[in-house]
């Protein structure tokens, strides 16, 4: 008889049964460990839950402090069953790791979302000696090579200068993009006031609560248009469609994200200022991160899994997609 | 102007949503580029350039020099625009920044045979933004959210002239446009004296229906039928001939045996048609004629062409535009006569209340025909389309229920987006295709269905996905035909997608005989 996988695909999500445990499951399971909060990845409604302490407050922020049963904060390794667990950090958002299993004579390291370029908001990504790499491939086409992320926010404070009596409303998701484009603008030397709405305050009063400077962060809420003039207002992409964006004068619509590189989605989008500040890898640090662990095999969990297994065989690496359905495909 | 500052323009252009922002944007660029730049920047934008053609299969196998042609076809399908899949994935090397005119003059200049080398070199000492407008430029299409009349609009507003007198006069003008921009900046008179045999903008209508006629008098209206070919300004004048299509493209090239019947002195508004003997063919027949430079003699045997007339703007040197169109009806039925066969007059229907009119419409004597055209007997031939003198009344399209089967990313506007389905109907106990469809449905609609194909996928195969046999959607067409490339048999002419049928259960779909039925019924 084979001897039975040390991580499997189920439908729930990827299943450890030397552990009894899943990552990132996509449906309430009894055990899980999650990578970090966003929320394809951290879903309420599980048993125990074992994740970093910034991963589990920001599930408590989000869903409330019952998102599950009984919660762990991950600190040092953990022997579950026939397996052992280890977290180590991804620099893709406040609290994000990657999870490494070990049992059995194998190591796979379990990704979740990561990001090489590095951020004031979280610890950066550790490379993790393994035999198998699990990996996301959401920008794996060679098109995504995105820029340096100062090079985008100079691009953003010159269309401030060029249009003082407008105000720039970017859209960006509430946990992580955020504030690493608020970190990233106080690195520039931004330090006006920036407006943020309050769909990202909570989020915003963690990172600062856990001595991630942010700056001066003030509501986006009353005061007139001639108050906006010049600012620069953070706010969830969901807001732009509401009438809550009509109190900024003349607003230029930006988005945050690795997607604005493709000029469709932006204009599909509306945005006039689109701005490559993503926080995944993209094509050459995912193909780099793969070429340095050099693990035996690759799996790959969701995005573009054709084109990562094309590179994979084209460099004689053997590589499986796993395709788990549930993870966002396009959202970043 | 260097391609650096021309790509700088073209990426605000393509993210400035508002008209009036482009407008300003261009008459900014006319004022601070000097000749022979600005003319050449304007000409690229208005696809006026003559450059050579560069294809799309040429600029693919150059990007296949550098990357392996399946990861290559990956993005190509992800992005949605050759131009700007290779300017993100070509590797990247110095950078460079030439002069607009370098770059236009040596893609016009350089032999078939070196091109590519030529197109390598440059993409090589490019940053990204430069080689996306390289590439733009050497393909022809820019596509960046501007069409030639806002352009011209943004031309004339600047130099403060009547954008009509620009207009007429555009098509006899060449790049860079030295006698334009001089006549902008009050230093020449109008380039007059070239425009010869000019394009006038055409008149358009609007749609209309039952409940809308009932509230006009039938008798302050004719009516023609709607001829399905091309319409085109036939323009004759001075011994110059030249046949353009509605938005005022030149395509005398085409149709060299059109050019040789317009035996007069005038510009006619009408219809482009194959004609064999009294018959008019499909518009399939016409489009084996359309966008091809030359046509081969064979073509012209097999494919002859012909106009059915709808108009007169200009006659014999009197320009009737003011006149009614009854009158201006009268001197074209005395114009057409003496000019063969191949160009006749399209004729008036006879009727006296909208029912008889809605009844004619329901019984065309021929399957090329799309509709009735009703126009006020009283109207001036006027630019444009305005809602009133001149409406189309178009035949009601066909409808069956089909369930999705397959679909593909879109591109253009709609990359990233499963917007090209492939809808099936029933033979038997299967599903068998009958049609594809990428558009007719609205924006919600669309998120609902790329959401449905993103969570029902159950095979993939390359780009195609393959769906799961559950979501009904009505599909709209215009007609069939007979096919022997489908497995079904069938091919729909103009299909898309009505609306989706979350109300419908697949098995309720239509069945294949339904369309066989149609099929002999058309014969």
């Amino acid at each position: 008889m084979a001897r039975e996988p040390l991580l499997l695909p189920r439908p729930e999500g990827l299943y450890c049964p030397a552990g009894d445990f899943f990552i990132d499951p996509l449906r309430p399971v009894p055990r899980a460990l999650i990578t970090h909060g966003h929320s394809d990845h951290a879903r309420p409604g599980h048993g125990a839950v074992l994740a970093t302490r910034q991963t589990l407050d920001i599930m408590a922020i989000r869903y409330g402090e019952e998102f599950c049963t009984s919660r762990q904060a991950y600190d040092g390794p953990v022997t579950l069953g026939e397996a052992t667990v280890s977290f180590h950090p991804a620099g893709h958002v406040l609290g994000s790791a990657q999870i490494a299993v070990e049992g059995r004579g194998c190591r796979i390291v379990v990704s979740g979302d990561y990001a090489r370029v590095p951020s004031p908001t979280c610890a950066s990504f550790e490379p993790v000696p393994c035999d198998i790499f699990v990996t996301e491939a959401t920008f794996a086409l060679p098109v995504f090579r995105h820029p340096p992320p100062e090079v985008e926010i100079a691009r953003l404070l010159a269309s401030v200068a060029a249009f003082p009596e407008r105000s720039h409303l970017i859209g960006a998701y509430a946990l992580g993009k955020a504030q690493r484009l608020i970190g990233a603008l106080r690195q520039a030397g931004w330090d006006a006031p920036i407006y943020i709405h309050g769909a990202l305050q909570r989020l915003c009063d963690y990172h600062i609560a856990g001595g991630i400077d942010l700056g001066d962060l003030r509501p986006a809420t009353g005061g007139t248009k001639a108050d906006f003039a010049g600012a620069i207002v953070i706010a969830p992409p969901s807001a732009f469609a509401a009438t809550w964006a009509q109190r900024f004068p003349d607003p230029v619509i930006s988005f945050a994200s690795g997607w604005m590189q493709v000029r469709a989605r932006a204009r599909q989008r509306g945005v006039e200022l689109p701005l490559i500040i993503s926080d995944h890898v993209d094509w050459p640090h995912l193909t780099d991160t793969i070429t340095e662990l050099n693990p035996a095999e690759v799996w790959i969990t969701h995005g573009r899994e054709d084109a990562l297994m094309r590179w994979c065989e084209l460099n004689q690496r053997k590589a499986r997609p796993l395709h788990l359905v549930g993870y966002e495909d396009e959202a970043e | 102007m260097s391609l650096a500052a021309f790509a700088t323009l073209l990426e605000r252009l393509a993210f400035t949503p508002q008209r009036l922002g482009k407008e300003r944007l261009l008459a900014q660029a006319f004022s601070d580029t000097l000749d022979p730049q600005r003319g050449l920047m304007l000409a690229a934008i208005t696809g006026d350039l003559k450059l050579r053609q560069v294809t799309p299969s040429l600029l693919r196998g150059l990007a296949e020099t550098r990357v392996d042609a399946q990861l290559f076809a990956a993005s190509y399908d992800f992005v949605g625009d050759l131009a700007e899949t290779i300017a993100l994935i070509w590797p990247e090397g110095t950078r460079s920044d030439p002069p607009l005119s370098e770059v236009v003059e040596e893609l016009s200049t350089t032999p078939k045979t070196r091109l590519p080398a030529l197109i390598i070199s440059r993409l090589d000492s490019l940053g990204p933004s430069e080689r996306y407008a390289y590439l733009k430029l050497a393909t022809g299409a820019l596509r960046v959210g501007v069409s030639a009349r806002l352009a011209r609009t943004a031309f004339a507003t600047w130099a403060n002239l009547p954008v009509t007198e620009v207009e007429e006069i555009w098509h006899a003008l060449t790049p860079p446009y030295l006698d334009l921009f001089a006549w902008a900046a009050g230093s020449a008179p109008r380039p007059e004296a070239a425009a010869r045999a000019p394009f006038r903008p055409v008149m358009l209508s609007t749609a209309t229906d039952l409940e809308q006629l009932s509230a006009l008098d039938p008798s302050a209206y004719a009516a023609e039928w709607k001829w399905d070919g091309i319409r085109i300004q036939a323009v004759s004048d001075g011994g110059t001939r030249r046949l353009y299509s509605r938005t005022g493209e030149d395509i005398s090239t085409a149709f060299p045996d059109i050019v040789d019947l317009m035996d007069f002195d005038g510009t006619l508004d009408g219809e482009l048609l194959v004609r064999r003997g009294d018959e008019i063919a499909s518009f399939g027949d016409l489009q084996q004629r359309l966008n091809r430079k030359t046509v081969t003699p064979a073509m012209l045997r097999s494919h002859p062409a012909g106009l059915r007339l709808y108009d007169v703007l200009i006659w014999n040197g009197q320009d009737l535009r003011d006149q009614p169109y009854d009158a201006r009806r009268a001197v074209l039925a005395q114009a057409v006569a003496p000019l063969g066969h191949r160009i006749d007059l399209s004729p008036e229907l006879d009727f006296q209340t909208w029912d008889e009119l809605a009844a004619l419409r329901l019984n065309p004597p021929a399957t090329v025909i799309e509709g009735v055209m009703i126009k006020r007997r009283d109207s001036p031939y006027l630019a444009g389309r305005m809602k009133g003198p001149w409406f189309k009344w178009k035949r009601d399209p066909h409808l069956i229920d089909a369930v999705l089967m397959y679909a593909q990313r879109g591109h253009g506007k709609r990359s990233g987006y499963y917007s090209d389905f492939t809808f099936g109907v029933w033979n038997g106990d299967d599903l068998v295709p009958v049609g594809k469809a990428y558009f007719g449905f609205t924006d919600a609609e669309l998120k609902d269905l790329d959401r449905f194909v993103r969570s029902n996928t159950v095979e993939r195969f390359g780009s195609v996905r393959s769906v799961a046999r559950t979501k009904v959607v009505e599909v709209a067409f215009e007609g069939l035909n007979r096919s022997t490339r489908h497995k079904s048999g069938v091919a729909m002419r103009f299909p898309r997608i009505n609306r989706i049928r979350d109300d419908k259960p697949a098995v309720e779909a239509d069945h294949l005989s339904t369309l066989q039925a149609m099929l002999e019924r058309d014969a």
